[in-house]
């Protein structure tokens, strides 16, 4: 068995490619670079907010909160700069990532401080920010004539032939890259997820390392919010409804196991690019939108299955010795 | 007819019970192979209608293999049973049950938040003319069997509302709802009170007139010599001896059960024994241990020897600051220390090689190398950042000197045998460059050859002058590889043994209480 893994991760690349490939072949010009780029700019905030799920998920939690961090964090920023124009937009940007970290933080601490389940702490305040982006908007839209013009403008500007939205979300897949390989954090991550209590007998502090992937995974939230806003050029209380399904779809797809401990950036990306060209692709080929919707379920759930198999497949090794018993016409391994 | 079959270290004797009733059940030759274990060797053992026969050995004889099999769980490779002289063949759970078979574990298997009727009649409930749940047959048929128990629970409260015993109760009158005729007790007085037992046995011997066969697996030799007739000792998967138990010393049992020439095995390295490295005064837990005091010094193999349940592996768990003690002091190189954490211990020079090395030692699906250096990442990173050159650097320093053989440091621990893995656990600690090394049951579920091998090894790390507390529940290794042993009963220290007065009886009457 070689790296599973890099299997995975080519054997993704390969099936993207063959899709865009088939895809083309029923819409001229799929795959020109511009359109390609133009996918990758679609599909930028997605990276994101899946390289910040993809972290938490590592640790063996789950953060389904991210979407109503997007929206709160969109609105707060939206409704800013609708008051106030003359602020800069790196202090906007800065005041995103700081809300977006701190409602994060509140994850992470009540599932550090209280040790309540991941899945149900943010089931809760995936209704609480979404609830606050209401009360703070009163469910008023704050819409495009209202926002400054470098509010709008800038993510959408060419700097070496892409926008600066597909720029921001390479310099964070780089950045997510150095941090899960190349800082102590990254390793706690994959250890925490891959045994807790191997990791708490390694001296590493398995609450503090989820709460810092959910103040990751938040930042990213309340990054990603200003770019959907901007990108949009709308902000209102259901922006991004039910875009959490989409960051743990593109993780699972991505081959981050679930069970946590086990996955890559590139896996994460390749999963999100994977969505994108599905969700581009389907309109542009004549499927009805009724049908577009169905599609994506489908080919999440084989992706899925997929993944299973393979996991399977790493899991009756890893278990050859202690489940014993199970497989008991195995030759003693060596 | 002798009382005590001869020894052997072939095949076990054949089976000599008293001819005056033919048994119930009867296993013949039974092996149980799992990879590089023989669990069990050709055992054999017969239980006869309204007599207990208590099975006794060290933990690894094979008495819950054993188990298993008689109650479907595990299928042997060789052998046969026989239940009234018939060859049967228990293909699942069920299969054991609708064969009479019943068992009563250690912890009963039984669910909390159930009413004590719906508990006994779990998966076998009395049914109405049109399907349904019959309520009213449950709870009825349910307080006949607990009066049989002389017992007047109410069927109807959850069993999270009971004590232990009247838990154990619930778990016989499930087994009696079955119509059980051989019924095993798998240790079933471990968290009992002496009147709770006495009630126990009296329910036993209300069994035993029934005709029921009962095979009674216990520690505790007053009790095995209080309620059961005949024995059977295992040791290393074979049935070592067996016959009635009023002819038996109990001296001669304990030699079965032990039974070998330890300086044999265990070439014991003569290490010079220097100062006191780690104190442990009045150590206590809220409710694992109370008032454990101990020295341990350098170059010393400290051995902690015990049942299951005394709570070794809680106190090394708490020294190495996993769990928190409640009061005591400790004292490293004549400075207090506290520990708070893990991470503290570490740092101060203690680590700890946990029991289950999948549960608590690896990350299974990590590269060997980071594996290895997890707990030392403070020293190969650099500046805050991780240093893969570093830490391939360390893991290799380590893989040889252990010789580990593996693919690449880079392939998944979980791709390694049990040994090898085993020696990433040891290494990854011995990166840290501990001063006091705590390993817990070292060899457990290894095969022999790595055993001799992390034998070898642990003898060489004290040579070093190395100071080493190992947790065991394998006399051999204990007698073999120990300067001292403490040996610890329900929570407390038992006493402490220098080398020279070390015998396997002698542990033995001090882990059981039985003087």
């Amino acid at each position: 068995m070689k790296s599973l893994l890099k299997n995975r991760e080519i054997l993704l690349t390969g099936i993207i490619a063959l899709m865009v490939a088939g895809f083309s072949t029923r819409a001229a010009g799929f795959a020109t670079p511009a359109n390609l780029a133009n996918i990758f700019n679609d599909t930028s905030i997605l990276i994101i907010l899946a390289l910040g799920q993809m972290t938490v998920i590592l640790t063996k939690s789950i953060d389904l909160s991210v979407a109503a961090n997007l929206a709160f964090t969109g609105m707060a920023v939206a409704m800013t700069n609708a008051a106030y124009p003359e602020l800069p937009l790196i202090l906007l940007i800065v005041m995103a990532i700081g809300i977006g970290a701190f409602l994060g933080a509140i994850n992470g601490y009540l599932v550090w401080a209280l040790q309540i389940p991941p899945i149900v702490v943010t089931l809760g305040t995936l209704t609480i920010y979404r609830g606050m982006a209401f009360v703070l908007s009163g469910g008023g839209w704050v819409n495009a004539h209202q926002m400054a013009p470098s509010f709008l403008t800038i993510p959408r500007l060419a700097v070496l032939g892409l926008p600066v939205l597909s720029w921001i979300a390479i310099l964070i897949v780089i950045g997510a890259w150095f941090v899960l390989t190349r800082l102590p954090f990254g390793r706690a991550a994959f250890a925490s997820g891959g045994n807790p209590t191997a990791a708490v007998y390694a001296g590493i502090d398995i609450g503090r390392t989820r709460f810092f992937a959910f103040v990751l995974s938040g930042a990213l939230a309340g990054l990603s919010g200003y770019l959907w806003v901007s990108r949009y050029a709308v902000a209102y209380v259901d922006i991004a409804a039910g875009f959490e399904l989409d960051t743990v779809a593109a993780c699972v797809i991505g081959g981050i196991s679930i069970a946590g401990g086990i996955g890559s950036v590139a896996g994460a990306v390749l999963g999100a690019l994977f969505l994108g060209v599905i969700k581009n692709a389907l309109p542009v080929i004549g499927i009805s939108p009724f049908a577009q919707m169905a599609i994506s379920g489908v080919v999440i759930v084989l992706a899925v299955v997929f993944n299973a198999r393979a996991e399977k497949k790493a899991g009756r090794i890893i278990l050859r010795d202690r489940a014993a018993p199970e497989n008991k016409t195995e030759g003693a391994s060596a | 007819m002798n009382a005590v079959a001869p020894m052997t270290d072939e095949r076990p004797v054949e089976q000599a019970m008293p001819a005056a009733k033919t048994p119930i059940l009867e296993m013949r030759g039974i092996s149980q192979i799992f990879p590089g274990v023989k669990a069990l060797d050709g055992v054999s053992l017969s239980l006869h209608p309204g007599q207990v026969t208590a099975l006794i050995g060290e933990n690894g004889a094979g008495k819950s293999t054993l188990v298993k099999i008689l109650t479907g769980i595990y299928r042997p490779n060789e052998g046969e049973i026989l239940i009234d002289g018939e060859p049967v063949s228990f293909s699942s759970a069920q299969a054991a049950i609708d064969a009479g078979v019943t068992a009563i574990h250690q912890e009963t298997v039984l669910f909390d938040e159930l009413t004590v009727g719906e508990n006994i009649f779990l998966g076998h409930a009395p049914r109405t003319r049109i399907g349904t749940i019959d309520w009213r047959a449950i709870n009825d048929r349910s307080q006949v069997l607990l009066r049989q128990l002389e017992s007047e629970i109410d069927p109807t409260i959850r069993l999270r509302d009971l004590s232990i015993a009247q838990r154990h109760l619930v778990a016989i009158a499930r087994a009696l709802s079955v119509e059980a005729r051989i019924v095993i007790m798998d240790e079933p007085t471990a968290a009992l009170s002496r009147k709770e037992i006495d009630d126990l046995f009296r329910i036993v011997e209300g069994l035993k007139r029934k005709g029921k066969a009962i095979l009674f697996i216990s520690h505790k030799f007053d009790e095995v010599y209080e309620i059961a007739e005949n024995f059977s000792v295992f040791r290393d998967g074979r049935a070592v001896g067996h016959g009635r138990l009023k002819d038996t010393p109990q001296d001669e049992i304990v030699r079965l059960m032990v039974g070998r020439n330890v300086e044999d095995v265990f070439p014991k390295v003569k290490v010079e024994i220097g100062a006191p490295v780690l104190t442990v005064e009045r150590y206590c837990h809220p409710t694992e241990f109370r008032d454990i005091s101990f020295e341990l010094r350098r170059g010393e193999i400290l051995g902690i020897y015990g049942l299951i349940g005394a709570g070794r592996s809680e106190l090394c768990q708490s020294l190495f600051g996993v769990t928190r003690p409640s009061s005591g002091r400790l004292t490293l190189d004549g400075a207090p220390l506290d520990i708070r954490s893990s991470g503290d211990a570490i740092g101060a020079g203690i680590v700890y090689v946990p029991e289950e090395r999948g549960r608590h030692g690896l990350a299974l699906p990590m590269p060997i190398f980071q594996n290895m250096s997890l707990p030392s990442l403070g020293k190969t990173s650099r500046s805050g950042f991780l240093k893969a050159a570093n830490e391939l650097a360390l893991a290799r320093k380590y893989a040889e000197r252990l010789d580990l053989r593996a693919a690449a440091l880079s392939v998944p621990v979980g791709t390694l045998s049990g040994g090898n893995q085993q020696k990433v656990v040891i290494g990854k600690w011995l990166a840290t460059q501990p001063k006091v090394i705590i390993l817990d049951e070292p060899t457990k579920g290894i095969d022999i050859g790595s055993k001799a091998a992390v034998h070898g090894f642990i003898g060489e790390l004290a040579a070093e002058g190395l100071s080493i507390i190992m947790v065991s529940s394998e006399l051999p290794e204990i007698l073999g590889m120990s300067d001292r042993v403490m040996v610890m009963r329900e929570g407390l220290m038992a006493g402490i043994f220098e080398r020279d007065r070390l015998s396997a009886e002698v542990l033995v009457r001090a882990a059981t209480g039985n003087q």
